[in-house]
């Protein structure tokens, strides 16, 4: 206990400064929201390469929390859903029924290029499309996998923080 | 019903309804903080609470009235509560109400009402958290009574009102064998019942892990914002009933405005500080495999018993 102490004392702050906030091209339905986000991820058939880095971005050196986002158990306690990977067949009917468990105002973040537009993963058999195809999306995040920073920089447009 | 008992009936739910979701952020603050991040800021809860209200209602199929009727229950109990315990004056505004049996009853009512909800959700996660919650709650209300009955032994009285007037009155059974073991059996029974580490995680995502979250996850929008307010209050209920109990000092005693000021921030200041110290031995503590904690309790509920020896044998 006290070589935590101790490492709490030595390490301080990991955070990184906040970088500028993103241009304003907030979703209409996020302003609803004003400064509070929980959010449901949900992987529709991930290669887990965007869950590590959706993992940094809640880590204390990107901190996504800082911002008001939150992610929670639960879609019924979502705002906003966090779909990665290409929308595999099994995973088409979950990811509806997920969608319509979350109360309205509700959007949908396509992380990740497969999720944007099915990637390197495009034209397989097991893939029943993107996210695009299956719920309507809202914001999308660039990238394989996309960096924190691009995750927290599309988080921090639904919040407006 | 005095004067002070009105005020105070007053005061004190205004004060803990505004305050306790700003105890929750301070504590998530302070967490955050030693964890190396920046943190949502104090004010975050009363985000999450102004836009959950904002939300749609959603009454999952095949649920039934004890769902829908859980949340308002579960603020209702919360709210008698802080209108009736002496938090920031010694009177009650409602004196019978504010006996030791009536208030634990009150609290084990809401706790019972969202287990009834978890389990009428009919999904496997809701009736998993509301077994480990009845599990939970059946060995921390006899240690709850039990504890602060070896403090009401010595007053003659169970009214929780007497009990803090007598502490003011002889400040020196503040450090009798009695008071200070009932007070270690208090802390451990509170820590099991705001579901805080070691015995529930707050923040957890993983539903397997999870008591007071899994009762809890079919809720949405309106009925989700008065089940986590109620949380919050609760919360500062108890950790006001703690300070209150062993440092009643600072309480208002009479009806003037200086009385009243004081009582209040010495309040605020007595929850603020119990809730970081909370916050902050989280930070070193993992949490305790479901099987070991009847054993914690068990624990708590013999140093409680002890107390009430104690308080008979050492009086």
């Amino acid at each position: 206990m006290l070589r935590l102490w101790r490492k709490i004392r030595t390490v301080g702050r990991v955070a990184e400064p906040a970088p500028l906030p993103p241009a304003t091209d907030q979703p209409p339905a996020a302003a609803a929201l004003a400064g509070s986000v929980q959010i449901r991820h949900v992987d529709a058939g991930s290669c887990n390469g965007c869950e590590v880095e959706i993992g940094s971005a809640f880590g204390p050196v990107y901190d996504g929390e800082r911002y008001g986002a939150r992610l929670v158990a639960s879609p019924r306690h979502a705002d906003a859903l966090l779909v990665t990977g290409v929308v595999t067949r099994n995973m088409a009917e979950p990811l509806r029924r997920t969608f319509e468990a979350v109360p309205a105002p509700k959007l949908v973040v396509a992380v990740g290029d497969c999720a944007r537009n099915c990637g390197v993963f495009a034209g397989a058999y097991g893939v029943a499309g993107a996210v695009g195809d299956i719920v309507p999306v809202d914001l999308e995040i660039a990238g394989c996998p996309p960096r924190p920073e691009a995750i927290v920089d599309g988080l921090r447009k639904l919040t407006g923080r | 019903m005095s004067a002070l008992g009105v005020v105070g009936g007053i005061a004190q739910p205004v004060l803990i309804v505004a305050g306790s979701p700003l105890l929750v952020g301070v504590m998530r603050q302070v967490r955050a903080r030693l964890e190396g991040r920046a943190g949502a800021g104090v004010r975050q809860p009363w985000r999450d609470l102004r836009k959950l209200l904002r939300k749609e209602t959603i009454t999952p199929r095949g649920t039934s009235e004890v769902f829908r009727i859980a949340p308002l229950l579960l603020v209702a109990t919360s709210l008698v509560v802080a209108v009736v315990v002496p938090f920031v004056t010694t009177d009650s505004a409602i004196d019978p109400v504010a006996d030791l049996f009536a208030v634990v009853a009150l609290l084990a009512l809401g706790a019972v009402a969202l287990a009834l909800a978890g389990l009428d959700t009919g999904t496997a996660f809701g009736g998993m958290g509301a077994s480990r919650e009845m599990t939970i709650l059946a060995l921390v209300e006899p240690t709850l009574l039990v504890a602060i009955f070896a403090l009401s032994v010595r007053v003659g009285s169970t009214n929780l009102g007497a009990i803090v007037s007598s502490t003011l009155h002889d400040p020196a059974r503040v450090l009798s064998p009695a008071s200070l073991l009932a007070a270690v059996a208090l802390i451990v029974v509170i820590v099991a019942e705001t579901g805080r580490l070691p015995v529930d995680n707050p923040s957890t995502h993983l539903e397997l892990t999870m008591v007071h979250e899994a009762m809890v996850l079919e809720y949405a929008g309106p009925d989700l914002a008065l089940i986590e307010l109620a949380s919050a209050m609760r919360l500062s209920v108890f950790l006001g009933l703690l300070a209150n109990l062993f440092l009643p000092w600072g309480i208002a005693t009479a009806a003037t405005p200086a009385a009243l000021v004081v009582g209040v921030l010495a309040l605020v200041v007595k929850v603020g500080l119990l809730g970081v110290v909370l916050a902050a031995g989280e930070v070193f503590l993992a949490k305790l495999r479901l099987f070991r904690v009847p054993e914690l309790l068990a624990g708590s509920f013999l140093l409680a018993l002890l107390a009430v020896a104690a308080s008979y044998f050492l009086a």
